[in-house]
């Protein structure tokens, strides 16, 4: 088969699987509105399925950083973080964050996906083993990839299967490192971070936690996962991503390692792109500052998620495990999904479809994205056309 | 040692059959893509069954090479006997 002709198998499934005339995985956006609605094929839509957790994109204390960097150093640094894209501000947003975390020392990365690829292939190597949960991100299973390590995977939060694995590699445990997230993306589960870290500890592996979906929303300052369960001394590394509850592009790691920095100069994916913009770096600055002091977003944003599992839960929709800001609808084919999907859709409500073989499992999901800056009339609406709909076309398995 | 081996194979054919289309004869030659329709997803939930299965580990960066059913099964007979 030529290059182009996998291309064309690609389109064709593609076209099985998804209706003539929308373009569910690329639909523009025409106007933003706020950090909840937007304009869509010319019709005012309800965002569901951003992950803007505390609904800062549009905070003011952002855009008037960004708009004053902008002003200032121009609108990109056209250069990497090794040559002439090493700005004051880069340095400043490590600082802010080492601090945050009360950590020794952090990076900052062009995006998430970025910041899990250069860690995992910087710290990892050919000798190396890397123990991963099933359910891991794309960025996580690329960024082993590239490190050349032998990656072996782990049943979803499943503290036994993972042990049994740690125990088949023997010696090996010492140049294993252990990667989990905070907060899964596909289902919204947290991981059991306690049995993790006490498991990592008795095997002497290192722990990589990334926080991308908890940071801001999970633990008393937003820290996620580590400051609610009260380990921050118990992960050696943590990555996380600005694209979430900070509102902007870019991604970071923190850790107490003195080898932190030397990732610099041994990462391709920091050292070989451009870094990122002084106007992101702005707000992402601003941002870390609300999101710090966001006890009151985080108490809004946690009603609302819970408010709309509950509703969901209450009507038989199959669910992820447990409450959170990700919420994801389970649903038997593609087919059920998609008509989901499309329903909310034309009631102006936009939330994500995930179809096989992104979801784990050959799950089909759609997927909610709830908001600190959701209203309490925007959760109600989504509820009772979830309400609507399954009365109206389906028969999903409670 | 051809023992072993036929062993292996037998286990995971019957392991295969959990995961295959339905009615699908699986040999030695069968493909696990293109005959046996195991996606990537399922292939790599067929690992874990089988690293259980043998009490071994297949890391998933050295399946890239493995086609055939008998590929997997030398796979893990090279595994089993290093172990």
């Amino acid at each position: 088969m030529s290059l182009l002709d996998k291309l064309d198998t690609v389109a064709a499934a593609r076209k099985a699987m998804l209706p003539e005339g929308i373009d569910v995985f690329g639909m523009p956006i025409e106007e933003v509105y706020s950090s909840t609605e937007a304009s869509v094929g010319g019709r005012r839509i309800l965002f569901f399925g951003t992950n803007n957790y505390l609904g800062l994109t549009f905070a003011p204390e952002c855009l008037q950083a960004a708009h004053k960097a902008i002003d200032s150093e121009g609108t990109g640094t056209t250069g990497s973080r090794m040559a002439n894209g090493n700005y004051i501000g880069h340095r400043a947003l490590e600082q802010e964050f080492a601090d945050f975390y009360h950590y020794r020392s952090s990076i900052v990365f062009t995006t998430g996906y970025q910041a899990n690829l250069a860690m995992i292939s910087g710290l990892a190597g050919a000798n190396d083993v890397i123990l991963i949960d099933g359910d891991s991100h794309a960025s996580i299973y690329d960024g082993c990839r590239l490190s050349g390590a032998e990656i072996i995977r782990f049943r979803h939060n499943d503290m036994a299967d993972m042990e049994k694995r740690l125990r088949r590699l023997g010696e090996r445990t010492r140049s294993t490192l252990i990667i989990v997230e905070g907060i899964y993306s596909m289902l919204g589960d947290q991981a059991p971070l306690v049995d993790i870290v006490k498991i990592k500890n008795s095997y002497g592996s290192i722990l990589l936690l990334d926080e991308a979906h908890s940071l801001g929303v999970l633990g008393k300052t937003g820290q996620g996962l580590v400051e609610e369960t009260g380990l921050i001394d118990g992960v050696d590394f943590i990555t996380g991503t600005f694209s979430k509850s900070l509102g902007s592009i870019g991604g970071y790691c923190v850790s107490n390692h003195l080898q932190l920095d030397q990732l610099r100069y041994v990462s391709r994916p920091y050292i070989f792109t451009a870094s990122p913009s002084p106007a992101t770096i702005a707000s992402t600055r601003a941002a870390l500052k609300l999101l710090r002091d966001g006890t009151k977003l985080r108490s809004q944003l946690w009603r609302n998620a819970r408010k709309l599992y509950s509703c969901l839960d209450e009507l038989g929709y199959q669910l992820g495990p447990e409450p959170g800001p990700v919420i994801a609808t389970i649903l038997d084919s593609p087919q059920q999904a998609l008509m989901l999907w499309k329903g909310l859709f034309d009631y102006g409500i936009y939330v994500n479809l995930i179809l096989p073989p992104a979801a784990p499992e050959g799950k089909s999901l759609v997927r909610c994205s709830v908001s600190a800056a959701h209203t309490k009339e925007q959760v109600d609406y989504v509820g009772n056309t979830f309400a609507e709909l399954r009365k109206k076309h389906f028969q999903i398995k409670s | 040692m051809a023992h072993d081996y036929n062993n292996i194979l037998q286990n995971l054919c019957h392991h295969l059959e959990h995961f295959a289309s339905p009615g699908v004869e699986i040999v030695p030659e069968s493909e696990l893509i293109d005959q046996l329709a195991i996606d990537s997803v399922k292939l790599l939930n067929l690992i874990m069954e089988i690293e259980d299965e043998f009490d071994i580990s297949i890391p998933i960066n050295i399946l890239a090479d493995i086609r055939t059913v008998r590929d997997l099964a030398d796979l893990i007979h090279k595994i089993k006997s290093a172990s």
